[in-house]
């Protein structure tokens, strides 16, 4: 089902937690909420879920607008941040709460539950307590929970950032089987730029409870819409300009002869090795450092060419970047 | 070069590895040694010298040192024929109280618990809170007992409220000196005991559990029933075993609230070492933590405490 933000707002007291915002989420879409601790994400994706009452504007879920709807009512389901599995109940019953809750007979509740944990293959742990079991596989029994009641759309908090980096990226494609399998709406709270560029249809980047910019992974990255989107998202330098503000992509950095005539000379400040490709951090005059980095500018070489031409700190190499690359930032 | 060297590493990690635990479980005796001690001496040293002395012969002027059970016979004498004997009675007597008392505290000491828990946000509030349940315990036990008398005696202030109300003509009589005031009393004194363990593990519940229940469609009374209860389990059985163990004991406030009428094990033992009687005591007290403690199994058995905690 497609979800819709018309002007939603969450005050704190004085303090404004999301600020009027309008999004669009389309039905079956993989949607990122993507921002900084902080900047609303979550309160939003709790006002959807019907945990946290709006202070103004609406959510408008399907055909309806769901106004102070219980989250049962709403077809919504909520994966919580740390899984909030019930330490009291086996898998099997955890995932069958909901069901019990809506007075489902216990042969049947049990055996859709059973169904549900085979999807996200946890059927043979069905009789653990989640004390029992480890990181991934808590978080696999919470998504069946989530999923028991056949929602239209998943709600996701911060659901990877507990587990470790590997099993991070294996749950990450799981995440996506089962949202193509099961063709739902979900929509994903995270602060990891990876993964809603890994995940997501729509990315939708906020900032202190305002949207940024909404729009598919390769048009954010491609063409932020602001500033703080090309900082957030990484991989772009913001040059000012006499013109205004403009980012270019790090990998479109020219360094040495290819720069151009525009070129400004630079000094190497920093070489990273990453394996495919080499990060060199350079420092140029007239071009100030942003707050908590390492270097002015950031260009990333692939490996070859970098062996080709081979670059040490304090060396200094005449910079500069394609004008196509160049792309004009709003603020 | 590295295949080599690995084997060697982990027999020199392996080493100390073998070689510390001797020390450190010598260490961990000894860091349980005072508290030890003192259950050593301040509990398991009288019991013992209880229990021995249970088994002592007395008269009216002397305790003799001897080995006999006649002070266990005494105590359960007649208990097999048909009527019921004084300590079946008096047994019977004490256990209602338990009842009652726990049939008060356990709902009133959740309720409180529950509300401090889960609607009190600020911790100076809950605080303030908390130390308003220790009221009771700011005098000392004959005085509160002695400010019962003026509130429910016969001019009492419940009486003369409700007589100047016309609710009554005549003063009611079971105010004081009655069951009613025994368990009052209890009440009073022991609800704090329910509501600390019950509260601390009411606040040890995620809340986030709460929201998932309210997300997969628990009413309030399904979210209590299904997610809150089972998880203050632990709670409820230590805060039963304390009010259990208090009301089993206890001789003062049965003695004083019941107007000496009431009997109880607590009362029978004070009694009998009133007049001396320290053999037949100390086989009633022997009795009495037989009793306590099976009621304690008992309620273990429903809640494996251990794997709770």
């Amino acid at each position: 089902m497609n979800v819709e933000l018309i002007g939603l707002t969450k005050r704190y007291g004085a303090a404004l937690a999301v600020d009027a915002i309008d999004l669009k989420v389309p039905s079956g879409a993989y949607c990122c909420l993507l921002g900084p601790s902080g900047c609303g994400k979550t309160t939003t994706l709790r006002m959807i879920g019907g945990h946290e009452r709006a202070s103004g504007g609406a959510v408008v879920i399907g055909p309806k607008a769901v106004g102070d709807a219980p989250p049962a009512e709403r077809g919504t389901a909520m994966m919580f941040q740390s899984y909030a599995l019930f330490p009291h109940l086996d898998a099997r019953d955890n995932v069958a709460f909901s069901l019990k809750m809506r007075g489902v007979g216990k042969a049947e509740r049990r055996a859709r539950a059973m169904a549900m944990l085979d999807l996200v293959q946890m059927s043979h742990l069905a009789a653990r307590l989640p004390a029992q079991l480890s990181g991934g596989q808590q978080q696999r029994v919470a998504l069946a929970r989530a999923l028991v009641t056949g929602p239209k759309v998943l709600l996701l908090d911060e659901p990877l950032s507990a587990l470790d980096p590997f099993l991070r990226v294996r749950m990450r494609v799981e995440l996506k089987r089962i949202q193509t399998e099961l063709g739902l709406t979900f929509i994903h709270v995270t602060h990891s730029q990876e993964e809603a560029m890994a995940l997501s249809d729509l990315v939708v980047v906020m900032n202190a409870g305002r949207i940024e910019q909404a729009a598919d992974p390769r048009t954010v990255f491609e063409r932020p819409a602001t500033a703080f989107v090309a900082r957030f998202i990484g991989g772009h330098n913001l040059i000012r300009l006499p013109e205004g503000l403009v980012a270019v992509r790090a990998d479109r950095m020219r360094l040495g002869a290819e720069a151009g005539p525009a070129a400004l000379p630079a000094r190497v400040v920093a070489v990273e090795y990453q394996g495919t490709s080499v990060h060199v951090g350079l420092d140029a005059d007239g071009l100030e450092r942003p707050p908590e980095s390492p270097a002015a500018l950031t260009a990333i070489l692939s490996d070859a060419a970098f062996a080709a031409r081979p670059l040490h700190l304090g060396d200094t190499i005449p910079v500069g970047w394609d004008t196509a690359a160049a792309h004009r930032l709003d603020a | 070069m590295n295949d080599l060297a690995l084997p060697h590493t982990a027999e020199t990690v392996a080493a100390p590895v073998a070689a510390v635990p001797p020390r450190r479980r010598s260490l961990a005796y000894l860091q349980a040694a005072p508290l030890t001690l003192v259950f050593l001496i301040f509990l398991v040293v009288p019991l013992v010298l209880t229990g021995i002395v249970s088994l002592w012969e007395y008269n009216e002027y002397a305790i003799i040192p001897a080995l006999t059970l006649q002070n266990y016979a005494d105590l359960f004498d007649g208990c097999l024929s048909a009527d019921l004997c004084t300590t079946v009675r008096t047994y019977l007597s004490t256990v209602k109280f338990v009842v009652l008392t726990l049939a008060v505290t356990l709902p009133l000491g959740f309720a409180i618990a529950y509300f401090l828990a889960f609607h009190i946000r600020s911790g100076t509030v809950r605080m303030g809170l908390f130390l308003l349940c220790t009221i009771p315990f700011w005098t000392s036990n004959v005085i509160r007992m002695i400010s019962w008398i003026p509130l429910l005696g016969r001019n009492g202030l419940v009486n003369d409220t409700l007589r100047a109300l016309g609710l009554i003509r005549q003063p009611i009589e079971g105010l004081l000196y009655s069951d009613f005031a025994v368990v009052l009393a209890f009440v009073h004194l022991d609800t704090v005991f329910m509501i600390v363990p019950i509260f601390n593990s009411l606040a040890r519940i995620d809340r986030r559990l709460i929201e998932a229940a309210r997300d997969a469609g628990a009413s309030g009374a399904q979210i209590l029933w299904n997610v809150v209860l089972p998880l203050a389990k632990p709670g409820l059985a230590i805060g039963n075993i304390f009010v259990t163990t208090l009301v089993m004991g206890d001789f003062v406030t049965v003695g004083v609230m019941g107007g000496q009428q009431i009997a109880s094990v607590g009362k029978v033992i004070q009694v009998q070492m009133a007049y001396l009687q320290f053999p037949a005591a100390a086989a009633n007290a022997m009795v009495l933590l037989a009793a306590v403690l099976l009621m304690i199994l008992g309620l273990t058995r429903m809640i494996d405490l251990r794997r709770e905690l």
